[in-house]
């Protein structure tokens, strides 16, 4: 069992700047609680984690990355890592890309929890530049022109038994997601988890080779 | 956190800076040491994904000698010790680190590195 990471640092204030864990984000946790056998049998060296989830990965064993473009989100992230006494280390940065030359066919875990909700595509520009609360949610046409960039950078990245947990609601057209990996990248996919929290059809497909 | 774990596998990203982009040269830094769990079995997985050159030539710029300039063959308690104090224990809180090829600087504040390109500077 994985315990839920303690959050209890994190007060309105950061809420302000920083999504609050909600559905899409326990459903994550859920689903990497419900792998957490399989996920320790395969030893992760590193896992990298795209975006603030409040990070239960961590141990001696892993080296546990995050990125996220909000600052005040890297600075919850770091701070979780203290109150949880796991080392994380946050970067503030765009989806992979400082680590994609270095990491090519390294990633043993990857997570990410992307901005899923479909806006107009000025919305989800203005929140990419503004690097703050909206840009957690707002994700342009379908709610996919983040994770589509995200998507493109993902066979590159996992290690020959890496695997990648993404979260998807309804809109984005999950089996579509999943035929474009197979067919552009050869990757596998499974939904682990679906569930519906009020107007959200959200799931968490799991990607491997 | 900046340690030089994390550094080793940091590259420049800016539009058009595709060669000796690797490793980011360290400026005006200040460091913290922070005692961090010691697993052998971790550092000797870990040791394949590291750029030796590199991890020695950083560990020099924050004052640090202590590895050898080529991994040994017998990975003994001795020397994982001091992988594990250069790769784990040493953060860089404040300073820069700036690209050998194109010069971009990445600023580090409060241990946070900031590798966000503006928006004319992305590939």
């Amino acid at each position: 069992m994985i315990p839920t990471p303690d959050l209890t640092h994190l007060n309105r204030g950061d809420y302000l700047h920083v999504y609050e864990p909600a559905e899409d984000t326990f459903i994550l946790l859920d689903a990497l609680e419900q792998d957490a056998e399989e996920l320790r049998a395969l030893a992760p060296l590193i896992s990298l984690e795209i975006g603030f989830i409040g990070q239960i990965l961590g141990s001696s064993g892993t080296l546990c990355i995050t990125t996220d473009i909000n600052p005040h989100a890297c600075r919850c992230t770091q701070r979780t890592g203290i109150k949880n006494k796991i080392p994380i280390d946050p970067i503030l940065a765009s989806l992979s890309t400082p680590f994609y030359r270095r990491l090519q066919h390294a990633v043993d875990i990857l997570t990410f929890n992307p901005p899923y909700v479909p806006t107009v595509f000025d919305e989800m520009e203005a929140a990419q530049v503004t690097a703050g609360i909206t840009g957690s949610w707002a994700g342009g046409t379908d709610g996919m022109d983040i994770t589509n960039v995200f998507l493109k950078q993902v066979e590159h990245l996992l290690s020959p038994t890496g695997r990648l947990y993404l979260v998807a609601v309804k809109e984005n057209d999950v089996p579509g997601i999943c035929e474009r990996m197979r067919q552009e990248y050869g990757l596998q996919s499974t939904v682990v988890l679906h569930r519906r929290a009020g107007r959200e059809h959200l799931f968490v497909v799991r990607f491997c080779r | 956190m900046v340690r030089l774990i994390t550094h080793n596998l940091l590259a420049c990203h800016a539009k058009g800076c595709t060669s000796n982009n690797f490793p980011l040269q360290f400026k005006d830094i200040q460091i913290e040491l922070r005692e961090a769990e010691f697993n052998p079995d971790f550092l000797r997985g870990f040791i394949p994904r590291i750029e030796w050159g590199a991890l020695t030539d950083a560990a020099r710029q924050l004052g640090d000698t202590s590895l050898p300039s080529e991994p040994p063959d017998m990975l003994d308690d001795d020397f994982l010790q001091k992988l594990h104090h250069v790769l784990l224990e040493i953060h860089v809180e404040e300073g820069a680190m700036v690209c050998p090829n194109c010069g971009h600087v990445y600023p580090i504040s409060n241990g946070i590195p900031n590798m966000l390109l503006a928006e004319h500077e992305i590939g």
